[in-house]
């Protein structure tokens, strides 16, 4: 065996356990979270402040029996729960903590993980798909068509951080924006000062891409019972909940690396995984706040935000971008 | 918002929504026909909570009819006791003191806008918003930790007797519902800028669903839906009963005709109960809660009567033919909801689902209470 196999592989190991551990205690997050703003205790019983309730809530899902529907495609059912997360972890392998702790360094790190990002959208079509299920099948159709229309301006966003960069490398893309808050991308410089229109457009698009609410029309409890999951039980419906955790951890980290410095410190001490930590924790916790203060958008609301707003003005901010590039 | 349609009817596929679905808040079944994500036809199924609360009436002596009312409509039970307490009353000649009257306006207020703050949270969790539920709900358990405590019940309330009430309201209730009053102005403030101006709250809300007057007069709509279409009909100002002629208070109507005037009403509707309710605590008379002259079992004289009274829903209605036996001859209950449902098939055609269920949702259902 090859060192660089025994890398990978304890490196995708350490992929899984840590976007697990995050799946799991995000859903505790989370569930505290909103517990506190709507004002009641949350899980609290099992273990201190109910930190023992994902391992329970796990073993639980593990042990239910797997139902298959009648009338269901096994194949494509019992396939889309581990496309769900397989590509999320596999996301996590190019992700640079910092300096010294990724897994694996690629040069084309940007492009990897919006390679693995669009297969969810694979994994929710197949779940709907194969469920039989009418309100799984519209749930995935509305899913695919928002995952559709929002990697397209996420896409530029990105390519207009990379064009600034000059680089596709995670890493790199983080390193350059070390010394001072000054330096992230997310201020206003020289080559792009619509830099923080921006952020907000990738914000608003990993919030859609991870279907999170206000964008949750996947899983719009109130309409489609449960979305594309609705047929799944026990871990079949756990890999789904577990991916579209390990879906925000990475669409937090993306947005940490592309615009807010990676794991650089905002006032030029200590940089360090650290950093990156209470960074892509604060946007979960954004995340979280938001989606338990608005309620959810229209299908058409929310491709009219896409195709009408966002495209045109990150293809606006590539032009202008490009055209600072070239005259600077 | 939503994109010009052309249905094609022979491209489509029958949905069930119901009769166990999140949106329908209990056990409605709506047969849809859909064209993706369009309505082309939608039926609404009944029948899944029915009781016999009619066929009881026959069966039953009045005053042991009486907790069948509150079996209705379980968020907003003591309107329906009031129908049927002001029609037997009214019918067997019996006086109701004065300060039994107030108590009777002031707690149908104070489940009204509990009613109002139930139909409030699940509205906005019908659109998707989790957390304005909790809000109201607190402020909601206030109301019935006061009405429980003059009741003795927190849904299901039997509170009104023929003649008077079962219970004397003690100065603890009433220092409770003057505390209560300021406090809930500032919830409703609170609500208005949580949700009222939310983006993506009006976005879904405002021009859908228009239910004009015609319609709503077609299908005997009342109560907030109606007044969310410009009609100024509430049965509290224009048939007058109880003391509500004693109050001032505004019926809120609106012309805009769609999901945010039916939400709007109801809003509004809060702060009229709770003027009302100020001003019952503050004209509060002293005297008997029960009439003196009452006869022991209620015989009502050989007729036909009939008492509306102005519900949480919408005007309830209640006809008891007597034949002069103990209990009624034929004993007919008009729920509002039933009316306002109706609304629903013939309104929601060629809507988005999420709409119609948005619309729903604005609509205030108790399927109970459409069942009986």
């Amino acid at each position: 065996m090859s060192l660089t196999l025994l890398n990978v592989i304890v490196a995708v190991v350490i992929a899984i356990a840590f976007a697990a551990a995050n799946a799991a205690y995000l859903v505790w997050a989370e569930r505290r979270g909103a517990a506190r703003i709507q004002r009641r205790p949350g899980p609290n019983i099992n273990g201190p402040f109910g930190l023992l309730q994902p391992p329970l809530d796990g073993i639980k899902l593990m042990t239910k029996q797997l139902m298959i529907p009648g009338g269901a495609d096994k194949i494509l059912f019992m396939v889309a729960p581990v496309l769900a997360m397989a590509p999320a972890i596999m996301s996590f392998v190019t992700i640079p903590f910092s300096e010294g702790i990724a897994a694996h360094n690629m040069e084309l790190g940007v492009l990897v993980i919006f390679a693995f990002a669009s297969m969810g959208a694979m994994a929710i079509l197949f779940a709907g798909w194969g469920s039989r299920n009418k309100y799984s099948v519209m749930a995935s159709v509305r899913a695919v068509s928002q995952n559709v229309s929002y990697e397209i301006p996420m896409l530029i966003t990105a390519i207009t951080v990379v064009m600034t960069t000059g680089s596709m490398d995670l890493k790199a893309i983080s390193m350059a924006q070390s010394g001072g808050f000054w330096h992230w991308n997310i201020f206003p410089s020289l080559h792009s000062p619509l830099m923080p229109i921006s952020f907000i457009i990738f914000f608003i698009c990993s919030l859609a891409e991870t279907n999170r609410a206000p964008f949750d029309l996947g899983e719009a409890e109130s309409e489609l019972v449960a979305g594309f999951h609705t047929e799944y039980g026990s871990m079949g419906f756990g890999l789904f909940f577990m991916g579209e955790y390990a879906n925000i951890v990475i669409g937090a980290s993306l947005t940490t690396i592309l615009f807010l410095g990676g794991w650089d410190c905002p006032f030029g001490m200590f940089p360090g995984v650290w950093w990156f930590l209470l960074k892509i924790y604060l946007l979960i916790a954004t995340f979280i706040w938001i989606r338990w203060t608005f309620p959810r958008t229209t299908i058409y609301g929310l491709l009219n935000l896409s195709w009408k707003i966002l495209i045109p003005i990150s293809l606006f901010n590539l032009l202008l971008t490009a055209g600072l590039l070239k005259v600077f | 918002m939503s994109a010009p349609i052309q249905l094609r009817p022979d491209e489509t596929f029958l949905l069930n929504v119901g009769p166990q679905h999140p949106a329908t808040h209990g056990v409605l079944r709506v047969k849809m026909q859909m064209d993706g994500e369009y309505i082309v036809k939608a039926e609404t199924v009944l029948g899944y909570v029915h009781r016999m609360h009619e066929k009881m009436g026959e069966n039953r002596t009045y005053a042991q009819y009486l907790p069948n009312l509150s079996r209705l409509d379980y968020l907003g039970a003591l309107g329906y006791t009031h129908g049927h307490v002001l029609a037997v009353e009214r019918a067997a000649g019996i006086e109701v003191p004065e300060r039994a009257e107030y108590i009777r306006a002031i707690t149908v207020e104070l489940n009204r806008v509990a009613s109002h703050l139930f139909w409030f949270g699940a509205f906005v969790m019908d659109l998707g918003g989790f957390s304005p539920l909790m809000y109201a709900i607190q402020d909601r358990e206030h109301i019935l930790d006061m009405l429980e405590a003059v009741t003795g019940a927190r849904l299901t309330y039997c509170y009104y007797r023929f003649g008077g009430l079962y219970n004397d309201v003690d100065d603890d209730f009433i220092e409770a519902a003057k505390r209560f009053i300021p406090r809930m102005r500032k919830s409703l403030k609170k609500y208005d800028a949580l949700v009222s101006g939310n983006v993506i709250f009006r976005n879904r809300l405002e021009g859908i669903a228009p239910v004009s007057a015609e319609m709503c007069r077609k299908y005997g709509a009342t109560g907030p839906v109606a007044r969310g279409s410009g009609i100024n009909f509430d049965v509290r100002k224009n048939e007058p009963y109880s003391v509500y002629p004693e109050f001032e208070f505004d019926v809120p109507v609106y012309h805009e005709c769609d999901s945010l005037a039916r939400y709007k009403v109801r809003m509004d509707e809060m702060e009229q109960s709770l003027r009302i309710i100020e001003q019952g605590l503050e004209k509060l008379p002293d005297g008997p809660i029960m009439a003196e002259k009452k006869p022991k079992t209620i015989k009502l004289p050989v007729g036909d009567y009939y008492q509306a009274v102005e519900t949480a829903r919408g005007s309830f209605g209640i006809r008891i033919v007597s034949d002069g036996d103990k209990n009624a001859y034929r004993l007919k209950l008009r729920s509002p909801t039933y009316s306002n449902m109706h609304l629903f098939d013939e309104a929601c055609e060629g809507m988005l689902i999420m709409d119609a269920l948005a619309f729903m949702g604005s609509l205030d259902l108790v399927i109970p209470e459409i069942d009986r």
